[in-house]
């Protein structure tokens, strides 16, 4: 187990080096640089060649990609050019916030959409089963941001029952509970799609092995339904299902970056998505590399669990 | 399944018989402090480096320059200067300081302060000069030195007259001048995150995303502002802010979007205020190729559209009709009499088929998606290309994000397309000719070339008597309006709205938004 975790661990390094120099690239083809988001119609050559010189972007790209890794390499994730402060203090700000958001829609579109799914499995073809199906249909194909601006006019601007966007109130604010008023909405749309996927494969999964011939004798036993359910099916289904999970955290973190900016989410997406639009190389940069890395950590913890749940795993 | 769909049917009813405007008690904001929705994170709390109209408008409650605009106009009066005088060659102005001025640290604004905020910003081999790059330093002019005269008069050497220093120095960008060099020497680069001037309010807590406070300077020179504090929220989504409106949750947002300002100005409980500024959105036309070469193609355009149905139904009135190159804001230099070029297709058609076009032309019209000051570009762009083919001027749409749109255009559109959407935003009539129409001058994208002109931009930048320069200018308008570099569209009309309670606030036609006279009834 230990060397398994070893190894998963060293394999993190050079997934995170790709994930730089693709950012990189990919930040560099697109059109204009943060000289010119800067400058914007005052873009003189004169005045960008000053800019330029003063943010050393008048250097090679190969080089400024040499410079920022040597930094990297020794814990410096360099400087804002918009922002005009480190990078990493950026960044370390904004995550915490995003881990709150994504972990909570994880956890809450894990249990939720686990759980549907089995009572659509169990009650397979029954109303339950119709209702729960249709929702899910619906969470998936909604699209989250529009379905976030709902969430806002009604729960927000028409109720009145929860904050329409930010994380904390401005005034008298910032304690458990005044900050899970504010997750609620959030939460609860990134978790949608996230949680009607879940119900989808988990009523699937229950259902293949509901006909299995152990499910029968289990039941022949004269175990409650309760014990042949979530004893012996769900145990089952769950090794298929964590997998999913993990993925679903790519979606969550991704998915983020649509709901920090409808819900005013402090976090690193909304950070993202100003930082690119303003060409912020470096801020888009660290951003990525931590997103990247939490996403690979998250991967790996399911994998652990997964192994822990299913011994196949661990010895091949 | 019954009991279901009664309590669902039953919620859906509910939320309709709901008052559309309900403000919960738990989003009242405390009386002495005012909640801004803001437009975007603040980038900066160094007012040299800033570059964002959206962090001057914080700025602008924290800073003060040598000289400062008057209420609703572009024309300066004594700020951190008492009084100023202008020397016979134009090249040296000197300033009497205001004393008895302390920055928010409680060190003195003198003399040796100022110097040392002018040398900072334009002497490369300044200690502290590397806390750059200051981008939008270069509005101020070709300064050349610095020199402290006595404790509390300092003058400013330019290389050659400059005449638009003055509205810089009261401008956004002039407000490094009351800048604390003790808090520069403390903080270095860091001081972009602590900042230190001598304004109406002070610097005291930034949570990146959450917000951004600041509390009154109750020693500030002209007495205490009236508010105990403002607290500025970034809402960057236009929509969110409009929420947050309703909600409660702000007392006062700028940029209301054109399709929610009825929802403000139909309710008792918000003020709306507008203000129209110193913008221009144009039409850059290619004038040193066919067909916008000859005269006669560039008025037709201009008279093929109809400016009107575009600032009233696209805009929904958040822009008044341009009269030409010269924004109206600018009081003294703007030339009354010319009256925007009125919609005639027919005319336009006149005119396309005596330059030698009776069939029309077709052509290539960039339009960017985004961008500052920019308003709607998409439809206004998708209206003008259909009031243009009306009288033959057919186009091709190629549309653009703004970073990619401006590298197609800077420094010149010749040879790519022969219209382009821009707007541009000054603080002095000469900023925009100088760069954008000056025969080679650096961002004059449409290649527009005219000695008249250029002798005029001359002699306006070195006429330091406002009164002449002002006729400089106006006879500079009207050569620009029969010549039509550009088919002039409109000047933004800036808005905000508040809740009712607000008082003593009103928008600036630097778009800045200044609190210290503001308070909550």
């Amino acid at each position: 187990m230990g060397s398994y975790i070893l190894r998963r661990c060293a394999m993190m390094a050079p997934v995170l080096f790709g994930v730089t120099i693709i950012v990189f690239l990919v930040i560099s083809l697109i059109p204009g640089d943060p000289a010119k988001a800067i400058l914007g119609t005052f873009a003189t050559p004169e005045n960008m060649a000053q800019l330029r010189h003063d943010l050393g972007l008048d250097q090679s790209l190969p080089a400024q990609y040499v410079i920022w890794l040597g930094h990297v390499l020794r814990g410096d994730l360099g400087r804002s050019f918009i922002l005009h402060k480190p990078v990493m203090e950026e960044v370390l700000d904004r995550l915490l916030p995003t881990l709150l958001l994504a972990g909570t829609a994880l956890v809450l579109a894990s249990l939720v959409g686990s759980l549907l799914g089995i009572v659509a499995a169990v009650r397979q073809n029954a109303w339950q089963d119709k209702l729960i199906t249709i929702a899910a249909l619906i969470g998936i194909s909604t699209p989250s941001f529009w379905l976030g601006i709902l969430m806002i006019f009604l729960f927000g601007v028409r109720l009145a029952w929860l904050p329409v966007g930010g994380m904390q109130e401005m005034f008298g604010g910032g304690g458990l509970v005044d900050t899970l008023r504010h997750l609620v909405l959030p939460a609860s749309v990134l978790a949608a799609v996230a949680g009607a996927v879940l119900v989808r494969l988990t009523r699937g999964a229950m259902l293949e092995i509901l006909r299995q011939d152990y499910i029968r004798t289990a039941r022949a036993k004269g175990l409650s339904e309760a014990r042949v359910i979530y004893g012996h099916a769900f145990r089952n289904a769950i090794v298929g299902i964590i997998p999913v999970i993990g993925l679903e955290a790519g979606y969550v973190l991704g998915g983020a970056v649509y709901i920090e900016t409808v819900f005013q989410w402090p976090g690193v997406g909304r950070m993202l998505v100003n930082a690119i639009s303003t060409r912020d190389i470096l801020l888009v940069q660290g951003g990525v590399l931590v997103i990247a890395a939490a996403y690979v950590v998250i991967n790996l913890l399911t994998d652990i669990v997964q192994s822990m749940l299913d011994p196949r795993i661990r010895q091949s | 399944m019954n009991t279901i769909r009664l309590s669902r049917r039953s919620v859906t009813a509910g939320i309709m018989a709901l008052p559309a405007l309900q403000i919960p008690a738990w989003a009242q904001t405390p009386k002495g402090v005012l909640v801004v929705g803001h437009l975007a994170e603040l980038q900066t709390l160094d007012p040299a480096q800033a570059v964002t109209i959206s962090d001057f408008r914080i700025l602008c409650n924290i800073y003060e320059g040598l000289l400062h605009y008057k209420d609703g106009s572009l024309d300066v009066e004594p700020g951190l200067a008492e009084s100023w005088t202008v020397s016979s060659d134009a090249k040296t102005y000197t300033f009497k300081l205001r004393k008895g001025v302390k920055f928010h640290d409680g060190t003195d604004f003198n003399a040796d302060a100022v110097k040392f905020n002018f040398d900072r910003v334009t002497d490369k081999d300044h200690p502290y000069y590397n806390t750059g790059p200051f981008p939008f330093v270069f509005i101020l002019g070709p300064i050349e030195k610095t020199e402290v005269i006595d404790p509390y008069t300092v003058a400013l050497h330019l290389k050659e007259p400059y005449a638009p220093i003055l509205t810089g120095l009261g401008g956004s960008i002039g407000a490094l001048a009351g800048i604390s060099p003790a808090a520069v020497k403390q903080y270095g680069k860091d001081f972009s995150r602590h900042g230190g001037g001598t304004g109406p309010f002070k610097f005291t807590l930034w949570e990146s995303g959450q917000r951004f406070v600041l509390e009154a300077n109750k020693d500030h020179w002209g007495g205490s502002p009236k508010l105990d504090g403002v607290v500025f929220r970034p809402i960057i989504d236009e929509n969110a802010r409009v929420s947050e409106m309703l909600s409660g949750g702000t007392d006062i947002t700028v940029e209301v979007p054109p399709d929610n300002i009825e929802t403000f100005t139909s309710s008792p409980k918000f003020t709306y205020y507008e203000q129209v500024g110193p913008h221009l959105w144009y039409l850059l036309l290619n004038t040193k190729a066919k067909p916008f070469d000859d005269k006669r193609v560039r008025q037709a355009a201009n008279y093929a559209i109809n400016k009107e149905a575009l600032v009233k139904d696209i805009l929904k009135g958040t822009a008044t009709v341009a009269d030409g190159v010269t924004p109206a804001a600018f009081g003294w230099a703007h030339d009354d009499s010319l009256k925007p070029y009125p919609y005639d297709p027919a005319k336009a058609k006149q005119l396309l088929a005596d330059a030698g076009y009776p069939n029309g032309v077709d052509l290539t019209f960039y339009v960017t998606e985004s961008g500052s000051g920019m308003l709607s570009p998409v439809l206004m762009g998708t209206a003008i290309q259909a009031d243009l083919a009306a009288v033959g001027i057919r186009s091709k749409v190629e549309t653009y994000e703004w970073n990619t749109f401006l590298g197609k255009i800077i420094p010149s559109m010749e040879g790519k397309a022969e219209i382009a959407e821009l707007s541009f935003m000054t603080q002095d009539p000469d900023m925009h000719p100088f760069l954008a129409l000056k025969t080679g001058a650096p961002v004059n994208s449409g290649g527009y070339s005219n000695a008249k002109v250029d002798a005029l931009i001359e002699q306006g930048r070195a006429e330091i008597d406002p009164t002449k320069r002002a006729v400089i200018y106006k006879e500079m308008q009207e050569i620009l309006y029969d010549d039509a570099p550009w088919v002039f569209i409109c000047n933004w009309k800036q808005n905000a709205v508040s809740t009712s309670g607000v008082k003593g606030f009103e928008l600036h036609p630097s778009f800045t938004t200044r609190f210290y006279k503001t308070y909550k009834a």
